[in-house]
């Protein structure tokens, strides 16, 4: 096999497997398309103050619930009160939690997960034993707990919900850190002189990325759930305020009456979902190299 | 006539790059009762020939564009599916490289081997388990009214290539086609599956198709060899003429390829650079078992500018010695003196400072480069860590790294699985060479590689060692190689030395039957 070698000079421009990702990611059509929404639906997100139509508690009882129209283009729920604004502001809670609570799961579970895999031995013992201990404790129970100790706080239930969703991140990473390890551009990296903590965020981490972005979109939206969970219970988000899985779960009540209640809010939950996925797919494949390059 | 007879072969395989002619109107003929060589470096199309011969290949991207494959009158590749597979299996049976994935680890071989007879013939299971223990007994697995009942995993590689082997021959096929069956396999070991074959050949008279890239392997056994390169034949003879008066430029440029002869004695002063004394690393086996002595009192020294051979089978710890000279396993007892320095009792900075000076080349180029780290990565990390280049110059070092290993310098943003194997080992040694070590540990870096690429691999070696000035310790399996390129060599056999002197006494008066046997598990040795 012949090992040209070619002339001087014709060097690529500099790259990093961000960039190189990157280039690949906008010629994924579904992907980009994800990201425009998401971003679309941040930005909405975060306009929301200026370009709601109407206040969040604003309520006309004699109105009551009425579908969409001129005056209300998604209709009002049975308090009068304005479907869209209620969209808006409820986006502007899910996901903030959708997003905050999945990055503080992504980074406890990332980092314990790495540091657990990598270790191995007895620390791998000690702390995995404490990531089964969490998940054996009943969820529900520790939120509690936590709101009846520190009072209800909005920041305080996505750092609860983080806490407990990063279990699972965990030990996917330390599963493919424990198959990484044992490959020897680890014991090169290690005979080169790297730290442990270079080893991990330079070697390992960027090659157990495809599972783990693929399970932080799944994520996301599993947080969004809870959330409406928690807050259907009292837990979490109280009217007037609002959130996506709020909103779902009382359409749901009244769906035969005022379907629209249901059906606009889902929308717009199912709708982020897909976004999500769309671009986890095309991050995981942007990410890894051995795909289609140049 | 012929038992197979091909003729004009053409297998195209289709990507979206393009189509490649993978094989190229190939012909070639197997006679009963002899074995046929097919030689060729990966991607020559040796392997994707007999394949596409028993229908074995993905079609999609493959497909055979043209020609014939006469097997006992019939034309294999106008066979359809249902045909095949009685032939498969029955007439023609095959022996694949890798024994260890070639088994289903979750049944006895017992049972994986009935299943063919089973499959093809009216017998019973009692008939056909004890054709399986007579068939155990034949290549040479000893025990066999009990070992029927083991798993794979119990057994070694040389011993479940046997277990392959006897599975092939279990139907009584006509043709054999063995793919690179000895490859994975020790020296020692290799020798013996070669006699093996070559004996039960003759015995059952069957016709053997023998797939190498290794020239070498198949000199004492083949009865004619076929040479191909990139999807065409380019000579074929019987084995005296390709091996005496071969014509074709690339036959010859395989045939220089096999190592041979020693180089010349390299400059190496009298002191000491590294000395290991009393060296024990064992692993401990959990508490109610003995820990494994894979490295067990063992004590040399390597002269400074000298290339150091380590020779042995696999589990003789050749591999463990290396990794505990860069403490990348725990040392049990013992020192390791580098340059006058305990290397054993270092921590932290002064390790860390120790580890610039002492670097490693491992032996799988293709996990020992992180996947996702570009050329430029891979060789940057170890410069700007060891403070060798600063963010500026950093470019201008990697260049100069590829330069010196061999490397195009457009290949600068590539990532490792756009290299060949020949191509990555050398990203793996400037990477290795980046620290400005002063000593290097090559732990079997040729043994994954081609034999032409082998033989690139090593000149390079050796003309870096010069120009670096480096010590070298060269761990291998592969006596041929050792006597290539070390000064002196060290023979261990199950953790412990059992020989050690200049290469070429040591080749010429080996001293110990142990390193006799090696010796004559060489194989060609005649042709060195």
């Amino acid at each position: 096999m012949n090992e040209p070698i070619l002339a001087v000079g014709s060097v690529e421009q500099g790259t990093s497997l961000w960039k190189d990702a990157w280039i690949r990611l906008r010629r994924n059509r579904l992907a980009l398309f994800g990201l425009v929404l998401l971003v679309s639906f941040v930005i909405l997100a975060l306009l929301t103050p200026w370009i709601a139509p109407y206040a969040y508690d604003d309520q006309n009882l004699d109105l009551g619930a009425s579908p969409p129209s001129a005056a209300h283009w998604l209709g009002t729920d049975i308090f009068g009160r304005d479907l869209l604004t209620q969209i808006l502001y409820g986006g502007r809670i899910s996901l903030a939690v959708g997003f905050v609570a999945t990055s503080v799961a992504l980074l406890i579970g990332v980092t314990w997960g790495a540091v657990a895999g990598y270790v191995g031995g007895r620390v791998d013992a000690v702390m995995m034993r404490l990531v089964d201990i969490l998940y054996a404790l009943p969820f529900m129970i520790f939120i509690v707990l936590l709101m009846v100790v520190f009072g209800r706080n909005l920041l305080l239930l996505f750092l609860a919900i983080g806490a407990v969703e990063w279990l699972t991140m965990a030990r996917i990473m330390r599963g493919q850190v424990q198959t990484l390890r044992q490959q020897e551009f680890v014991e090169a990296a290690i005979s080169l002189g790297l730290s442990p903590v270079t080893i991990i965020w330079r070697h390992l981490v960027p090659n157990a990325l495809g599972p783990i972005i693929v399970y932080t979109t799944l994520t996301i939206p599993s947080v969004m759930l809870l959330e409406a969970f928690l807050s259907f219970l009292g837990l979490g988000v109280q009217p007037p305020q609002t959130s996506w899985g709020l909103l779902i779960s009382y359409g749901a009540e009244t769906m035969e009456e005022y379907p629209w209640l249901l059906i606009f809010p889902g929308m717009a939950l199912t709708l982020t979902l897909f976004a999500l996925n769309f671009l986890g797919d095309g991050l995981r494949d942007a990410l890894d190299v051995r795909g289609s390059t140049d | 006539m012929a038992l197979l007879s091909v003729n004009g072969l053409k297998v195209d395989f289709t990507t979206r790059n393009g189509v490649t002619h993978a094989v190229d109107d190939v012909s070639f003929s197997v006679e009963k009762g002899e074995i046929t060589a097919i030689i060729g470096e990966s991607g020559s199309g040796k392997s994707v020939a007999c394949y596409s011969l028993l229908g074995l290949l993905p079609m999609p991207p493959a497909s055979i564009e043209g020609g014939s494959a006469e097997f006992e009158g019939r034309d294999l590749l106008r066979m359809s599916e249902a045909e095949l597979r009685q032939v498969r299996g029955r007439d023609i049976a095959m022996i694949f490289q890798d024994p260890m994935t070639c088994l289903n680890p979750y049944m006895t071989i017992g049972n994986q081997l009935v299943e063919p007879l089973l499959c093809h013939r009216r017998i019973s299971r009692e008939e056909a388990r004890q054709r399986a223990i007579e068939l155990l007994d034949e290549v040479g697995l000893r025990d066999p009214q009990t070992t029927i009942d083991q798993y794979p995993h119990q057994f070694s590689g040389g011993m479940r290539q046997r277990v392959m082997i006897a599975m092939a021959l279990i139907n009584e096929p006509k043709l054999l086609i063995a793919d690179e069956p000895t490859t994975a396999l020790d020296v020692t070991i290799q020798a013996q599956i070669l006699r093996l074959l070559a004996d039960l050949q003759k015995r059952r008279d069957v016709g053997v198709i023998f797939i190498s890239h290794d020239l070498a392997v198949v000199a004492d056994i083949a009865d004619s060899i076929v040479v191909m390169e990139q999807g065409r034949v380019v000579e074929r003879g019987d084995r005296q003429a390709i091996f005496e008066r071969a014509e074709h430029p690339y036959t010859r440029k395989l045939l220089a390829a096999i190592p041979g002869g020693s180089k010349a004695p390299s400059a190496s002063t009298g002191e000491d650079l590294v000395q290991v004394r009393n060296l024990c690393t064992w692993f401990s086996q959990g508490k109610h078992h003995e820990s494994v002595k894979a490295v067990d009192d063992v004590s040399f020294g390597i002269r400074r500018g000298e290339i150091l051979g380590l020779v042995g089978e696999s589990g003789s710890g050749k591999s463990t010695i290396g990794r505990s000279l860069l403490r990348l396993v725990p040392v049990t007892s013992g020192e390791v003196l580098f340059d006058g320095v305990d290397v054993t009792a270092l921590e932290g900075k002064a390790l860390k400072q120790m580890r610039r000076r002492m670097q490693m080349i491992f032996q799988d180029p293709y996990a020992s480069l992180n996947p996702r780290m570009t050329v430029f990565d891979t060789l940057a990390e170890p410069l700007l860590l060891h403070g060798i280049e600063s963010r500026k110059s950093v470019e201008q070092g990697v260049l100069k790294l590829m330069d010196d290993v061999g490397l195009a310098r457009a290949f600068i943003r590539k990532y490792p699985h756009e290299f060949s194997g020949g191509q990555r080992q050398r990203i793996a040694i400037g990477r290795a060479l980046a620290t400005r070590p002063e000593f290097v540990i090559a732990d079997e870096p040729v043994s994954a590689l081609d034999v032409t690429i082998q033989a690139q691999i090593l000149e390079l070696m050796l003309a870096l060692g010069q120009e670096y000035g480096l010590t070298m310790l060269f761990v291998s399996h592969d006596l041929a190689v050792v006597r290539h390129i070390a000064d002196r060599i060290i023979v261990l056999y199950k953790g412990r030395i059992v020989e050690e002197g200049l290469a070429e006494q040591l080749f010429e008066h080996p001293k110990e039957d142990y390193t006799r046997q090696l010796l004559e598990s060489i194989p060609g040795r005649q042709l060195l």
